[in-house]
């Protein structure tokens, strides 16, 4: 049995640990409330591109002279996969779920034969492939600096895609990010944003007739590429949202373990001082009769 | 009544401007500027860099654009724009820097012609506003 100082110093120092993660558990409820307002915030922007978006490629009659972002190359072997994940740890399982969701698409696609090329947005996703997928990861972005998302970066991101797609690099574009349901659940998603993927909702349709100046072709070769970026800003808003969520539940268990090992700790600490009180007791007296 | 139409203006972080009450609205299209009224057709075009003229019955208010793409439909004209300022608010020290910037892109040699006029057109507006 650890000595009565042993058990002090343990009792200290999880009590000190406990300290930590309660205050950023606080730092986390704090934060996911400001993501969680600007995630909302930003929603009717995204809605609304969505629905122009749909509109505008609705009136596109020939399929065939429709931008390459919106019908794609027309092949499927390049893939490029956009793995959004956070900059910093401690947050439950939220980075390893994309990992995990990524990494089953991955080896789907390589048993397919298809050619993989990833960027990873964020240093934690980095960590975890580059094990693994070193070979592949073509490009690491990491915005560390930028204290909320923002579009600033969002742009960033989505220019280096652009580009990529200019140079012919990739075929087909998937972005990887945490859906933000509630704080405790979060889901792994993956979404492909080239060539974009419409999803016609039959109940909330609403094409109209539309008068479009300049005409259709120009309209979507100049809002595709904003879309995009909106597409990675909504999911960088998902992603830090879900990110602060899972790391406060995260630290909330952590903090009542800690508190269960403070008790526990704290009966065994007690037990052993009064063993010690009894065995003093004990040969004490018995000194006493012996006399 | 009778002329007022709503205006929303939304950027990515959050929504701009919402108001019901306009009566006309001058947005700086592509091809040219175009002012809207009640009971327009429905239409969707997108900005180019310029100013924003937003009207209703006692008040007149200017916001800089530098792109963006605008829905009118139902009497509901939604602007969406990933950069606005009021030019009230905006200070000259700004606009300045913005100058700068822009001046110094319009100079390389790399971009090509659509966005050296998107550029050019931005200073032009910018100096008017200065």
């Amino acid at each position: 049995m650890a000595s009565l100082d042993d058990l002090k110093k343990r009792i200290a120092s999880v009590k000190s640990t406990q300290k930590i993660t309660k205050a950023m558990k606080m730092v986390a409820a704090a934060k996911l409330k400001r993501a969680q307002d600007s995630a909302e915030k930003g929603r009717p922007y995204s809605e609304k591109m969505n629905n122009i978006i749909l509109n505008l490629s609705e009136g596109i009659s020939d399929i065939e002279s429709a931008p390459k972002l919106l019908s794609g190359t027309g092949k499927d072997q390049i893939h490029l996969c956009i793995v959004m994940t956070s900059d910093r740890g401690l947050c439950g399982g939220f980075n390893s779920n994309i990992i995990k969701k990524a990494k089953s698409y991955f080896s789907k696609l390589s048993s397919e034969g298809k050619e993989l090329k990833i960027i990873t947005v964020g240093s934690k996703g980095n960590d975890q492939l580059k094990r693994v997928f070193g070979d592949k990861i073509i490009e690491n972005i990491s915005f560390k600096n930028s204290k909320n998302a923002n579009f600033f970066d969002a742009e960033k991101v989505c220019k280096i895609i652009i580009e990529k797609f200019q140079k012919e690099e990739f075929d087909i574009c998937t972005i990887f990010f945490n859906q933000f349901k509630n704080v405790i659940t979060q889901i792994p998603q993956a979404q492909q944003i080239i060539p974009l993927k419409t999803e016609t909702d039959e109940n909330e349709k609403s094409v109209d007739n539309y008068e479009f100046e300049p005409d259709e072709d120009e309209i979507l070769t100049n809002l595709l590429p904003k879309n995009i970026s909106t597409q990675i800003f909504k999911a960088m808003l998902e992603n830090s949202a879900s990110e602060q969520g899972a790391r406060m539940s995260a630290m909330d268990n952590a903090t009542r373990n800690a508190g269960e090992m403070v008790d526990k700790l704290t009966i065994e600490y007690n037990r052993s001082r009064q063993a010690a009180i009894t065995k003093e007791l004990i040969e004490i007296i018995s000194g006493a009769e012996s006399l | 009544m009778g002329e007022e139409f709503k205006l929303e203006v939304v950027n990515p972080e959050k929504s701009f401007l919402s108001r019901e009450d306009v009566t006309e609205v001058v947005v700086p299209a592509f091809e040219g500027e175009m002012g809207i009224l009640k009971d327009h057709i429905s239409i969707i075009s997108f900005l180019k860099p310029g100013i924003i003229k937003v009207y209703s019955k006692s008040t007149e208010e200017k916001y800089f654009v530098e792109d963006g793409i605008i829905e009118f439909k139902n009497n509901n004209l939604s602007i969406l724009t990933s950069s606005i300022f009021n030019i009230k608010d905006i200070e000259k020290s700004k606009i300045v820097e913005m100058l700068r910037l822009a001046e110094e892109e319009t100079n390389k040699d790399s971009i090509s012609d659509q966005v050296k006029f998107l550029i050019d057109q931005k200073i032009e507006v910018l100096k008017s506003i200065n």
